[in-house]
């Protein structure tokens, strides 16, 4: 399942619920507001890092560029543009947004 | 493959309208088609007419508008939801109807996949 | 009422696709209206014979606690619609044992009966279905 979040995780806990659920094989996608939990130093680090051990972590590029955060992205999250969002969707069998 | 999409947040106050309109718009680029678009919520406010955002800015409303025109896309706003915020059919935008819930759940059954915007 | 599914053409629509349909509430009632129209959908889900489960994690568990109230705040309490949906056939209802547990909540706290599940079991069941969608 292709999993996404768009909510900072300073300001919501979608990000905190989606790992929590998230198993073996899931990808996770921030977008919005979701993308500062892939930037360097945030509070969420370490949950992402820890996430990518068993998932994969992208984010959208476009959003991190809106927010000035594009070169601060946290190794091993794959940015992704919005062709890329789309194949992300067709490619897993099934899509969660954690509003 | 066949793509569905629900937009459960109004215009500039939520960037999920945006978003939407931006997988849409990729989708479509990519040969996909979009079964539907449903708007639930606040996501009705993206079907009036009556929006008259700054010049200078994207104009949300007459971009989902041209969307449909352009590529045929069925652009559906939930009856229940718009009758408690005030959208009516002699206000609706170009491209948009007004119908039932059913249509939201219809788009789950038939589209291959069915991604939600929202807040 | 007629038109809330769509018009006259919605029935058998699904030419026999049976999907897993999986509704997620995350908040609380009142706050938001997330809760309520939620609700809306999934009654009308009803009509198209899938396969449908609601899951309640997070302030969502808040949703099926009984004894609401809404006298005093002036807005329609919509609680009792959630014992309704056995009418309707919608019978899976699943809880998040985490949640409850960090709001001090139990089975006994809630409306309707329903599953509670672990973190795991519910990450398997969200694994499971084809469309999910969360409010």
């Amino acid at each position: 399942m292709l999993h996404i979040v768009n909510k900072s995780p300073f300001e919501r806990n979608a990000l905190d619920s989606c790992l929590r659920f998230g198993r073996d094989g899931s990808a996770v996608l921030l977008i919005e507001d979701g993308v500062y939990a892939v930037t360097r130093g945030n509070i969420a680090e370490s949950r992402i890092k820890a996430a990518l051990g068993q998932m994969k972590i992208y984010a959208l590029r476009p959003d991190l560029e809106a927010r000035g955060m594009q070169d601060a992205v946290i190794e091993g999250v794959q940015l992704v543009d919005y062709g890329g969002f789309v194949d992300l969707v067709t490619g897993h069998t099934a899509v969660q947004s954690w509003l | 493959m066949k793509l569905g999409i629900l937009v459960n947040e109004g215009p500039y106050t939520h960037q999920a309208s945006d978003t939407a309109y931006q997988f849409a718009t990729a989708a479509l680029e990519k040969g996909h088609r979009i079964y539907r678009v449903f708007f639930y919520h606040d996501g009705v406010n993206n079907a009036t007419r009556l929006t008259e955002p700054p010049q200078d800015d994207r104009h949300i409303v007459n971009r989902w508008s041209k969307l449909a025109e352009q590529h045929g896309i069925d652009l559906v706003v939930c009856v229940a939801a718009a009758l408690r915020r005030g959208i009516k059919d002699e206000i609706l935008a170009k491209g948009f109807r007004i119908s039932g819930l059913g249509q939201l759940v219809e788009t789950g059954i038939q589209a291959d996949r069915l991604v939600v915007f929202g807040d | 009422m007629s038109d809330l599914t769509g018009g006259g053409e919605m029935q058998d629509e699904s030419s026999g696709i049976i999907k897993k349909f999986m509704f997620v509430n995350r908040r609380a009632p009142y706050g938001t209206v997330y809760a309520l129209e939620a609700l809306e959908v999934v009654l009308i889900s009803a009509a198209f014979d899938q396969d449908i489960s609601m899951v309640f994690l997070d302030d969502g568990v808040y949703e099926l606690v009984k004894g609401q109230q809404t006298k005093a705040i002036d807005v329609k309490n919509f609680s009792p619609a959630y014992r309704a949906l056995e009418g309707y056939d919608i019978e899976k209802l699943y809880v998040d044992a985490d949640s409850l547990a960090a709001r001090g909540l139990t089975e006994d706290n809630l409306l309707v009966p329903v599953e509670v599940l672990s973190a795991a079991q519910m990450a398997e069941l969200m694994d499971q279905q084809d469309v999910v969608i969360g409010f």
